[in-house]
């Protein structure tokens, strides 16, 4: 046998992740057509929203451009965040993840790669966001701290977010399940959510939903820190479901790839 | 004997569905073993177990001294896997799928890039080497999917069904390397749906149906089962063709009623042939043509098992 390098049991798990990691990235480069999948959409709903809905829509002393940029980030970034759901489903397709299983490896690293992809991705998508929303009337208030607040409430949530979607991906076996179990979940938690309206318009049953769920949380923190209203308490609430989410989320994936085929 | 792979009596069922039942093998170290049988007959399942993605239900598999169960990650570290369906990433390069797959086998950086660019000269993947795997012919897949699971010069290596579904110049190719791997006293297990490629390539054949070895030996060997000779005859008129059935009975390995085909194991005698002759005009049965063949890996097949075993992939 070829002579392998020498690390502890630990190095190795860091090395692992960090090559699967990278094979991640990669594909951010020489994939282009997932990060433009991933724009296009939320900026047509962006220019929908501002130009054609927008005007009939009330937000109070709040120009609804400004209202409406938060909103649609974390919208952008949660569907970013399935892209884990159809990397991993597509891995277990495509036998991958059972060619990393076979090996002496920490092989669930393969997973959290993915994870890390989502964060650079959605990020990278977010710049370009706020880039169109300045285009198109957008006018932030926020300080460079409340800036990096928002980066740290958008990268949070999407790590949270896509490891709901690696139990999904793990769950759906085939990249075309995921497409319809992704839009099962996020879309009724971005639509049902102070994303686009204020949610004092809707009925009770659904205003009471839109306004306690996670979602409308980090939307609310984040809208609050870019135009300067007060954040309340939202920010703290969404901190703690992000946290909450991933700490539930990421056992169950781990089963889940550990059981899956069995073992 | 210094056998790497060792199975004993080994079950595996999927609810109700029992797809190993008491299965035992052993595969001599530095030999190819095929395994040889049609779709479902377990040969899949089997090298799960034996690359630990599966748990066995009971009995004991033994891969390079090490227990598949109890022993996991020492059986990770000795084999190399290809599956049915080339496992390599699409968007990167030859070259960075191999260098990430020596980086997971814990090569250093140095050692995983010279492995690399070796292994893609040795599959005829140079050129293509810097190119995105998505750009691949479907044999170029399979041949990078081979080349990974030998980054890291495994003393065992599990095949399966390394052919299905290439044309047939990709499939001698690909047989080729397999050919040198066995040069460099690897020790091989693959399973196959081809008579062909079992010939071919393994010392041993074992021939699986139902979770269970029905036969195992060198293609000879089993060739031999079927006697030495096989004949081939076609009857005159259909109506006959119950008679002969009768008039045969004995050394019938099996017909083709649609066809008028009878065919019969023999030794290979004038004798023999001749008496198989007078016995069908005595049954008043007309015989339009006679042939010899030797028989074929296909003809053990049907002798063990009564069925074709690529009955599934004719049809595709």
């Amino acid at each position: 046998m070829i002579k392998t390098a020498q690390h502890s049991k630990t190095v190795w798990m860091f090395i692992d992740s960090w090559v699967l990691i990278k094979r991640s990235l990669l594909h951010i480069v020489k994939n282009r057509d997932q990060i433009l999948g991933l724009t296009i959409q939320p900026v047509m709903f962006m220019l929908l929203f501002r130009y054609v809905f927008g005007g009939a829509i009330g937000t109070g002393g709040v120009s609804y451009v400004n209202f409406l940029v938060a909103g649609i980030l974390i919208q952008s970034v949660a569907f970013g965040s399935l892209t884990t759901s159809l990397m991993v489903a597509t891995d277990l397709q495509r036998g991958i993840i059972d060619r990393l299983k076979s090996m002496p490896i920490f092989s669930i690293a393969v997973v959290s790669g993915h994870v890390v992809g989502d964060l650079v991705r959605n990020l990278i998508q977010s710049v370009i966001m706020i880039g169109v929303g300045l285009l198109v009337g957008f006018r932030p208030e926020a300080s460079v701290t409340d800036w990096f607040l928002i980066a740290g409430i958008v990268l949070l949530f999407t790590y949270a977010m896509s490891w709901v979607a690696a139990i999904m991906g793990l769950l759906a076996k085939t990249p075309e399940a995921v497409q319809w179990m992704g839009f099962f979940v996020i879309f009724p938690l971005t639509f049902a959510s102070a994303a686009f309206v204020p949610t004092q318009t809707m009925v009770k049953g659904l205003r009471i939903f839109a306004e306690n769920q996670p979602v409308t949380h980090v939307i609310e923190a984040v809208r609050a820190l870019m135009i300067g209203t007060p954040v309340g308490n939202h920010a703290w609430i969404a901190v703690a479901w992000c946290i909450g989410i991933a700490v539930v989320a990421i056992p169950v994936a781990g089963y889940l790839f550990r059981k899956h085929s069995g073992r | 004997m210094d056998n790497a792979i060792i199975i004993k009596n080994l079950n595996k069922s999927f609810k109700d569905l029992k797809v190993l039942e008491g299965l035992n093998l052993e595969v001599e170290r530095g030999s190819v073993l095929a395994l040889l049988g049609p779709n479902g007959a377990g040969k899949t399942t089997t090298i799960r177990i034996l690359s630990t993605l599966l748990l066995p239900d009971s009995g004991e598999a033994v891969v390079n001294g090490h227990n598949v169960v109890k022993n996991a990650d020492a059986v990770r570290a000795s084999i190399g896997l290809t599956g049915q369906y080339a496992a390599v990433d699409e968007y990167l390069t030859g070259f960075e799928n191999l260098e990430m797959m020596g980086r997971l086998y814990h090569l250093s950086k140095a050692n995983a890039k010279a492995r690399a660019q070796e292994l893609l000269g040795q599959f005829d993947l140079a050129e293509a080497g810097s190119r995105a795997v998505k750009n691949y012919s479907g044999g170029m897949r399979r041949r990078l999917d081979l080349a990974a699971s030998l980054i890291a010069t495994p003393p065992v290596v599990f095949l399966d069904e390394p052919t299905t579904g290439l044309d047939p110049r990709s499939r001698m190719a690909m047989w080729e390397i397999i050919k040198k791997l066995v040069e460099e006293n690897v020790t091989i297990l693959l399973t196959t749906q081809y008579m062909e490629e079992a010939d071919n390539l393994a010392d041993q054949i074992a021939v699986i149906d139902n979770g269970k070895i029905i036969a195992k030996g060198t293609s000879d060997e089993l060739k031999n089962k079927v006697g030495k000779e096989r004949l081939e005859l076609t009857i005159k008129m259909e109506s006959s063709f119950a008679k002969a059935l009768e008039a045969v009975d004995g050394e019938l390995l099996y017909q083709d009623e649609h066809q008028r085909t009878i065919n019969v194991s023999t030794e290979g005698s004038v004798g023999q042939i001749k008496r198989i002759l007078d016995r069908l005009e005595q049954a008043g049965v007309g015989v339009e043509t006679l042939s010899m063949h030797k028989p074929t890996l296909d003809d053990v097949f049907l002798k063990l098992t009564g069925h074709k075993a690529e009955a599934e992939e004719k049809q595709l």
